[in-house]
C-alpha cells in the first residue's frame, strides 16, 4: 500500500529539488558532489558547511540521508588522525564507532581520538529543511506535512502547478489541507484578480500563522482593489476571533495547570495543618525531598527514566512520609495544642533540613530529566498546543486528590484520622490510638508533600531551596481554600491558579501576584473561615 | 540573680575576647578576605568561586606566596544576607586585616560594600558580569560589563542570524534593567523598530512562564526572524529552559541568548531541549588552549571531583587574583594605595588564550565569545571578537552616562569625570 | 518616681536596663577616647554591630509587646521595621543630593539610570528630617492600623492572622522589587553619605547613632513595661489568655487590640530608621517573611512576657549568628535549626525562664 503512491510522487518532488537547489551546483556530476560535499564537511569553517550540506542533499546518494541526520545529532565524528569520518555513540571516555560512508563496523577508539564535526543554528536549519525536502517522499505523514509547511516561506504564484502536483498524490487529509493553503497563499501573491479572491473566501478561519501574515501584508499593500481588500478584511476579522477564543483557552488551560501545582503543593498542608492543626514550616522542605529522591532514582537507573519517574512516586512518598513521622515523633508529639509553637519548631527543622541537603548534595541544582513521552506539546490546531508536561501533571494532581479523598472517606485509616481531629477526647474514648493516628495523619501529609515533590522536579530546579518557593502559596491556599477540608483546597488551587494567569497579561507576573495575595488578605477578612468553613465542633 | 549576671558577665566576656583574637596573628602571612555566601539563595552561585579562590590562593604558596611570606585566606559567610556583606567587609578589613578582598556576586552585595571599602581604602575584586554605570576606586571589575557581553551578542544575532524581530526579558533587577536600556538604545539606534522590540520582566525565581512563553511564541510567528536576549536569573532558568522546549521553540526558530547561563548553571538542567541555544561570555571551559587544561586540571583536582565545570567567573577571579599578585610584586607591598598605583596597567595571561590588561577605569581587557549550548552541557564557540574589548564603565547609549568617563591615573583620579561640565562628581 | 516604681521587685528589667545605661556611656567612650594600642579600645566595627544588635532588641521587644502580651503571633513586624527603614532611607538618600555618580541634585541615582525625569510625589518632603522622622512614625503605624482594624474587626486569630500577616508582608517584598515602585528595586537604597550634617562615616556620628539606639531601646522598653504593667496590660494579659471571656465582660478587645499592635508597628519603625544609617543599606529582602519569623525566634530564645527575654533573645541569637558565620560557614544553620527546636521543645520560657527557675529553686 505504501508503495503505490511514493513511486509517483517523485517526479513532482524531483522538481521540487532542482527549484530549491543553488545553480551552481547544478553542473556538477552528483557522485563528485557528494564527495567534494564530504571534505568540505571535514575542512570547512561554517559558511562553508553550509554549502557542503546542500550540496550532499542535492547529491541523491543513499547515504546523504543517513549522514546529514547524523551530523544534526551530532554523532558525526572524525578521527583526529586521519580524518575519517564516522559514526560515533560514546559512553564515557570511550566511543563505539562505525564508518560513514562504507557503514562498517570500526569497532572502539579511545574519545580523545574524535573530534566532533560541528554545526550552529544556521547550519541546524539548513540541515533540518534538507532533510524534510529529501523526506517530501518520507511514508510518515507528519515528515511530510513539515516539509510542506517549510515550502510555504519561499512560496511564488509559479508553483501552484507544482502544488497541484502534489496534491494530486497526497493521501493524509491534514497534508492535503497544508498544500491547498499553500495554493491560496501562492495566489494571493498572484496578480489574477479572481484567483486572490476566491482564494481569501476559502481561508476564512484558517488559522496557519502564515496566513495571518499574508493577510496582514496583503492589507498593508499600496492601491489594494477595494473588493480584494473587503474580502481580506473579513477574513481577517474571522480569524481574529477565532485566535481571542483560542486565547481564552490557552489562558484557562494555563491557569488550570498552575492552580494543579498550588494543589499539589498544598494538600498535603491541607492535611497536617487543616486536619492535625500542625503549622508545619518544614512542609516546603518535605515537598524538597521528594524532588530529590526523584533525581537519585533517576541517577541509579539512567537507562529508563520514565520507569525511574514511576518509582519515584512511591519512593518519594515514603523518604517524605517517613520524615515526616519522625519529626512528629521527635518534635510535634510534645506540641499539640499550641500550633504557633509548632510553627517556631518545624521552622528549626526546616532549617535543618535544608541545609543537610546542602551538606549531601552541594549548594548547586540537580539536573532531573523528562521522560520524552513529557515533553513536547499536543497540537490541537497552529496557534493552540497544549504542553504535554502540563498535562501530565493536570492529571496527576487530580488523581492524588481522588486518591486522598478516597482513602480519608472510605478507609478506616481515614475514619480515625477524622474522628481525631473532630473530638480527640471522644476518639480516643471509642478505642482510637490517637497517638499512632496523629503520626500516620503526619507521615500521610508529609508523605504527599513528597510525590509533589516528584512532580515538581519535572517543572523546576532541584535544589535546597526549592521548598521556600512554594511554602507560602500553599498556606494561601489551604486558608483561601478552607482549613480542613480537601475540596476547598483543591477549588481553591485552581481559582487562584486561573485568576493569577488572567490577571497577568495586563498586570504583569510580579503585580498579579501582589494583587492575588491582598485578595486573599481581604478575604479571609470577610470570610475568616475560607471558601469552605469547617462546620460544627472542630471549627473552633 | 546571681545566675542572671554570671550568664551575662561571661556573654559579654566571650563578646569582647573574640574581637581582640583577630590582632594577635598578623605579620607572619599576609591575608586575603574571600566574602561569597556559602548559605542562602546565592550560595548556589557563590560557593564555586569560594573554592575557586582557595585554590588560587594554595597555588600561589606553592609557588612560594607572595613577598616571601605566605598567602592565608579568611573565608567569611555573608549568608546572601546584604547587610550582612557590609558587616562582614568591615570585619574583614578592620578586625582581619586583609590585604584585599575577592567577593560579591550580586550588585546589591556590591553596593552595600563599596562604602565600607571606600571608608576604609582596602581593595575588592568583583568577579561577575554586572550592569556597569560604577567605577570606584576601591573596587576592580573583572566581569564583564554590558559592552563586554550585551552588545557584541546582539550584533552577532543581528549581523549573522539576520534577527529582526527582539525580546528582551529579564529578572526585574537592575543588571537586566539597564542592560535591556542599553540594548534597547542600541537596537533603535540601529533602526530596529518600537514594535520589533518586546520587553518583559519576571520576578526572582519565576517558576510559571507558560504565558510569557506562549507569548514570545506569537510575537515570533510574525513572519520575521526573532531572537530573545534573556537576562534572567538563575533559578528562574530552569523552568523557562523546559517551558521553551515543551512549547516547541527550538534555536533555530527562536534562538535565545542568555547573559546568565554559564556551564555551572547548565549542570543543573537537563540540556537535550536547548540544544543550540546560546550565551555570551568571556571564557567558555571548552575554549581549547593549554592555559585552560591546565586551569581545568588544577581545578578539578583540588575539588576532587572529575564532573565539575569551570565558569566565566571563575576566570575572572582567576585573572583578579593574578593582577592583584602581580601588582603587589611589582608594588612592593600589599598597602591599598600602592597596589591600586600599581594594578593599572598590569597584564596577565586569562584563560581564553590571550591577555587581560587593567584599564585606568578599574575594568579589564577581554574578548567577547558566543557559544551554542551542546548537549553534553558545554559551549561551542560559534563566533568571537578578533581581540581583546575593554570594559566601559558608564554606556554609550544612556542618557545620564554617556558623558561621564573614569580614569583612576593622576591628575583625573576622578570615577565619573563629566566631559560636559568638566567636573568629577560623586566619589573621589 | 515613676522609673522606680516600674523597676520595682523587677530585678531582670533593672538589670537590663542598668546594663543598657552603662554600655550606653561605656562603648562609645571606649570607642572614641582611648587610643587603638589600648587593650579596651572598642573598634568601631564592634560598636556598629553593637548598635544593630541595640535595633533588633527594639525590633524583638515590639514583638513580644504583641506576641507575650497579647498573644497576637505577627509574622509581619518585619515589614513595619523595613518600613521605618525606608523612611530613613529615603531621607539619607536626599542627603546625597549632587554627591551622587551623575551628580543629579535632586534625582537620587537610581532614578537617573532608569531615565526618570521628575520625583516621584511619595519622595517629596523627605529632604526634611522632621518629615521623615514623621513618616517612621505613620507609615508603619498606619499600615498596622488599617490591617489591624480590618483582622481583628472580624475576628481573624490565632493561625489565621499569624499567616495573614506573613501574607502581608510577602506582597510588600514583591512590591518592593519591583523597580517600577520607585524604591530602588532589588538594590534598595544604599551608599549614604550623611545625616543632619554629620558624615556618616565618622566615628563621632556612628556613637551618636549607637547612643541613640540605645536610648530608643530603652524608651521602648520602659514604655512597653509601662503598659504591661498597667491596667491596659492586664486587659491585654486577659485577652490573651480568653479572648471570648474578655470580651464578654465588658472590655472592646478590638480596640486593645488594634492600638496595642499599632503601638507595636511604630516601635518596630523606629528600630528599623535606627539600623538604616548604621549597617548602610535597606533592600526589600527586610521584608522577607523568613525575617520575620527569625524575630519571633529571638524572643522565644529569650523568653517571651518578659521585656528583658526578648532583649536578651535577640542579642543571644544575633551575637550566636555572627559568631558562627564566620567560624563555621557551613555549620550555622545547623545549629541555628536545632536552637530554635530545642528552645521550643525544652525552654517554652526561654533561657530566662530557666534563669528564673533556678531563682526560685535556689529561695
Amino acid at each position: 500500500m505504501q508503495h503505490q503512491p511514493r513511486k509517483h510522487r517523485i517526479l513532482p518532488l524531483l522538481t521540487l529539488l532542482i527549484m530549491l537547489l543553488p545553480l551552481s551546483s547544478m553542473a556538477a556530476d552528483d557522485s563528485t558532489l557528494f564527495t567534494e560535499g564530504i571534505s568540505i564537511l571535514i575542512k570547512g569553517n561554517f559558511k562553508e558547511k553550509q554549502l557542503a550540506i546542500q550540496q550532499i542533499a542535492a547529491s541523491g546518494d543513499s547515504r546523504a540521508r543517513g549522514l546529514l541526520q547524523a551530523l544534526l545529532e551530532g554523532k558525526l565524528y572524525r578521527i583526529k588522525k586521519d580524518d575519517t569520518l564516522v559514526f560515533a555513540e560514546i559512553t564515557d571516555s570511550r566511543a563505539h564507532i562505525r564508518s560513514a560512508l562504507g557503514g562498517e563496523n570500526l569497532g572502539e577508539i579511545k574519545k580523545r581520538k574524535l573530534k566532533k564535526i560541528t554545526i550552529n543554528n544556521g547550519l541546524r536549519t539548513s540541515l533540518k529543511s534538507s532533510l524534510a525536502r529529501i523526506d517530501l517522499s518520507s511514508p510518515d505523514p507528519a515528515v511530510r506535512l513539515q516539509a510542506v509547511n517549510l515550502l510555504i516561506i519561499g512560496l511564488s504564484p509559479k508553483d501552484s502547478g507544482l502544488l497541484t502536483n502534489l496534491l494530486e498524490t497526497e493521501t493524509d487529509d491534514s497534508v492535503r489541507e497544508e498544500l491547498l493553503t499553500a495554493m491560496n497563499i501562492a495566489a494571493l501573491r498572484g496578480d489574477d484578480h479572481g484567483a486572490a479572491v476566491t482564494a481569501l473566501k476559502q481561508l476564512h478561519g484558517n488559522l496557519s500563522p502564515a496566513v495571518r501574515n499574508e493577510i496582514s501584508s496583503l492589507l498593508n499593500k499600496e492601491n489594494l482593489d477595494e473588493s480584494l481588500q473587503k474580502e481580506a478584511l473579513l477574513v481577517q476579522r474571522s480569524i481574529q476571533s477565532k485566535v481571542s477564543f483560542f486565547g481564552l483557552v490557552e489562558k484557562l488551560f494555563f491557569g488550570l495547570s498552575l492552580g494543579s501545582v498550588l494543589v499539589l503543593a498544598a494538600i498535603g498542608l491541607a492535611i497536617t495543618f487543616g486536619v492535625i492543626g500542625v503549622i508545619n514550616m518544614a512542609h516546603g522542605e518535605l515537598i524538597m525531598l521528594g524532588a530529590y529522591t526523584t533525581y537519585v532514582i533517576q541517577q541509579l537507573m539512567p537507562n529508563s527514566i520514565g520507569l525511574a519517574l514511576f518509582l519515584s512516586i512511591p519512593a518519594a512518598f515514603l523518604v517524605s512520609g517517613l520524615t515526616g513521622i519522625i519529626i512528629e515523633r521527635s518534635v510535634i508529639r510534645f506540641l499539640y495544642g499550641r500550633p504557633l509553637e509548632t510553627l517556631l519548631a518545624t521552622f528549626g527543622i526546616s532549617l535543618i533540613l535544608q541545609q543537610t541537603v546542602r551538606s549531601i548534595f552541594s549548594p548547586l541544582n540537580r539536573s532531573v530529566a523528562t521522560p520524552a513521552w513529557m515533553s513536547g506539546s499536543i497540537q490541537i490546531n497552529p496557534i493552540l498546543s497544549l504542553t504535554t508536561n502540563r498535562i501530565t501533571i493536570l492529571i496527576f494532581s487530580l488523581l492524588v486528590f481522588a486518591g486522598l479523598y478516597l482513602l480519608l472517606r472510605r478507609s478506616s485509616l481515614g475514619l480515625q484520622v477524622r474522628a481525631v481531629s473532630q473530638n480527640r477526647a471522644m476518639a480516643r474514648a471509642m478505642g482510637v490510638q490517637a497517638a499512632r493516628v496523629d503520626a500516620l495523619t503526619f507521615g500521610l501529609g508529609s508523605g504527599i508533600a513528597g510525590i509533589a515533590g516528584v512532580a515538581l522536579a519535572q517543572l523546576t530546579n532541584v535544589g535546597p531551596n526549592l521548598g521556600q518557593a512554594y511554602i507560602i502559596d500553599s498556606f494561601m491556599v489551604v486558608v483561601f481554600g478552607g482549613v480542613g477540608n480537601l475540596w476547598g483546597t483543591l477549588i481553591g488551587g485552581l481559582t487562584l491558579g486561573v485568576a493569577n494567569k488572567f490577571i497577568e497579561p495586563w498586570a504583569g507576573a510580579v503585580l498579579a501576584k501582589i494583587i492575588i495575595l491582598v485578595f486573599i488578605i481581604l478575604f479571609i477578612q470577610k470570610r475568616p473561615q475560607g471558601l469552605f468553613p469547617q462546620k460544627g465542633r472542630a471549627a473552633e | 540573680m546571681k545566675s542572671t549576671l554570671l550568664a551575662a558577665t561571661l556573654g559579654c566576656a566571650l563578646a569582647i575576647g573574640s574581637v581582640f583574637t583577630g590582632h594577635a596573628r598578623a605579620a607572619e602571612t599576609i591575608k586575603v578576605g574571600v566574602l561569597h555566601s556559602l548559605s542562602g539563595t546565592m550560595a548556589i552561585s557563590e560557593t564555586t568561586l569560594k573554592d575557586t579562590m582557595l585554590m588560587l590562593i594554595t597555588e600561589q604558596n606553592k609557588k612560594g606566596g607572595l613577598l616571601g611570606k605566605q598567602l592565608e585566606a579568611v573565608v567569611i559567610d555573608p549568608a546572601s544576607d546584604w547587610p550582612l556583606f557590609a558587616e562582614k567587609a568591615r570585619e574583614l578589613i578592620e578586625k582581619e586585616k586583609v590585604a584585599a578582598v575577592f567577593g560579591c556576586w550580586t550588585s546589591v552585595s556590591r553596593k552595600s560594600v563599596l562604602p565600607v571599602f571606600e571608608e576604609l581604602n582596602s581593595l575588592l575584586f568583583y568577579p561577575v558580569q554586572y550592569e556597569g554605570e560604577e567605577s570606584s576606586k576601591n573596587v576592580f571589575y573583572t566581569g564583564a560589563a554590558p559592552n563586554q557581553q550585551a552588545i557584541p551578542a546582539v550584533d552577532y544575532l543581528m549581523n549573522d542570524m539576520n534577527v529582526k524581530r527582539w525580546v528582551l526579558a529579564g529578572t526585574d533587577y537592575v543588571y537586566p534593567r539597564t542592560t535591556n536600556k542599553i540594548l534597547e538604545a542600541y537596537l533603535k539606534s540601529k533602526g530596529v523598530a518600537d514594535a520589533d522590540i518586546m520587553i518583559n520582566y519576571t520576578p526572582f525565581g519565576h517558576s510559571d512562564w507558560q504565558s510569557i512563553v506562549s507569548d514570545i511564541k506569537k510575537f515570533g510567528s510574525e513572519g520575521k526572524k526573532t531572537a530573545v536576549v534573556s537576562t534572567i536569573n538563575g533559578d528562574a532558568n530552569v523552568p523557562f529552559y523546559k517551558e521553551l522546549g515543551n512549547q516547541g521553540i527550538t534555536a533555530d526558530t527562536i534562538p535565545v541568548v542568555a547573559f546568565s547561563v554559564g556551564e555551572e548553571e547548565l549542570s543543573g538542567i537537563d540540556t537535550k531541549p536547548l540544544v543550540g541555544h546560546l550565551a555570551a561570555w568571556n571564557y567558555f571551559m571548552s575554549v581549547d588552549n593549554e592555559v585552560n587544561d591546565a586551569f581545568i586540571e588544577n581545578w578539578q583536582s583540588f575539588i576532587k571531583s572529575e564532573k565539575r565545570v569551570t565558569n566565566d567567573p571563575m576566570e575572572a577571579h582567576y585573572i583578579g587574583f593574578s593582577m592583584w599578585v602581580k601588582a603587589v610584586e611589582k608594588a612592593g607591598s600589599t598597602d591599598s594605595t600602592a597596589v591600586q598605583e600599581a594594578i593599572i596597567g598590569v597584564t596577565v595571561p586569562n584563560l581564553s588564550g590571550g591577555y587581560s590588561a587593567m584599564m585606568p577605569n578599574h575594568h579589564i581587557t577581554k574578548p567577547v565569545l558566543i557559544g551554542e549550548i551542546q548537549e553534553d552541557g558545554q559551549f561551542e564557540v560559534v563566533w568571537q571578537t578578533s581581540g581583546m574589548v575593554a570594559g566601559d564603565a558608564w554606556s554609550d547609549f544612556l542618557e545620564g552616562s554617556k558623558d561621564l568617563i573614569s580614569d583612576w591615573r593622576s591628575p583625573l583620579s576622578c570615577g565619573n569625570f563629566n566631559v560636559k561640565t568638566g567636573e568629577c562628581s560623586g566619589s573621589k | 518616681m515613676i522609673l522606680l516604681h516600674l523597676l520595682n521587685k523587677d530585678r531582670g528589667s533593672s538589670f537590663t536596663l542598668g546594663l543598657l545605661a552603662l554600655v550606653t556611656v561605656a562603648v562609645p567612650a571606649c570607642n572614641l577616647l582611648l587610643p587603638e594600642s589600648s587593650v579596651l579600645h572598642i573598634s568601631t566595627y564592634t560598636m556598629t554591630l553593637l548598635g544593630k544588635y541595640l535595633c533588633y532588641a527594639l525590633l524583638a521587644v515590639a514583638v513580644d509587646l504583641v506576641w507575650g502580651y497579647l498573644g497576637i503571633l505577627s509574622l509581619g513586624h518585619g515589614a513595619f521595621f523595613a518600613l521605618g527603614g525606608y523612611a530613613m532611607g529615603m531621607y539619607l538618600m536626599r542627603q546625597i543630593g549632587s554627591r551622587g555618580v551623575y551628580g543629579n541634585p535632586i534625582l537620587p541615582d537610581f532614578m537617573v539610570f532608569l531615565n526618570w525625569d521628575q520625583l516621584p510625589w511619595f519622595w517629596h518632603g523627605f529632604q526634611w528630617f522632621w518629615f521623615a522622622m514623621l513618616m517612621v512614625l505613620l507609615v508603619p503605624g498606619l499600615l498596622a492600623l488599617v490591617f489591624g482594624w480590618l483582622a481583628f474587626r472580624s475576628r481573624v486569630t490565632g493561625v489565621y492572622l499569624s499567616i495573614m500577616t506573613q501574607a502581608l508582608t510577602y506582597a510588600l517584598l514583591l512590591a518592593f522589587f519591583r523597580n517600577e515602585m520607585g524604591f530602588g528595586g532589588n538594590n534598595g537604597l544604599t551608599d549614604f553619605k550623611e545625616i543632619l550634617g554629620f558624615s556618616l562615616q565618622s566615628d563621632s556620628t556612628r556613637a551618636m547613632l549607637f547612643i541613640a539606639s540605645a536610648l530608643a531601646l530603652a524608651f521602648g522598653y520602659l514604655s512597653c513595661l509601662y503598659i504591661s504593667r498597667s491596667r491596659l496590660g492586664r486587659v491585654c494579659t486577659a485577652i490573651r489568655d480568653q479572648e471570648d471571656r474578655t470580651r464578654f465582660i465588658g472590655y472592646r478587645v478590638e480596640h486593645v487590640k488594634l492600638w496595642i499592635f499599632t503601638f507595636s508597628a511604630m516601635l518596630a519603625g523606629v528600630a528599623g530608621a535606627l539600623y538604616v544609617p548604621q549597617v548602610g543599606i535597606i533592600n526589600p529582602n527586610e521584608f522577607s517573611p523568613l525575617g520575620s519569623i527569625e524575630i519571633v525566634i529571638w524572643v522565644a530564645v529569650g523568653g517571651r512576657a518578659t521585656l528583658y527575654g526578648a532583649v536578651a533573645g535577640a542579642l543571644m541569637v544575633n551575637y550566636s549568628k555572627s559568631y558562627l558565620t564566620a567560624a563555621m560557614p557551613d555549620a550555622w544553620l545547623f545549629a541555628l535549626g536545632a536552637l530554635f527546636v530545642l528552645v521550643t521543645l525544652l525552654l517554652p520560657r526561654g533561657i530566662t525562664g530557666l534563669l528564673r527557675r533556678k531563682e526560685l529553686m535556689s529561695k
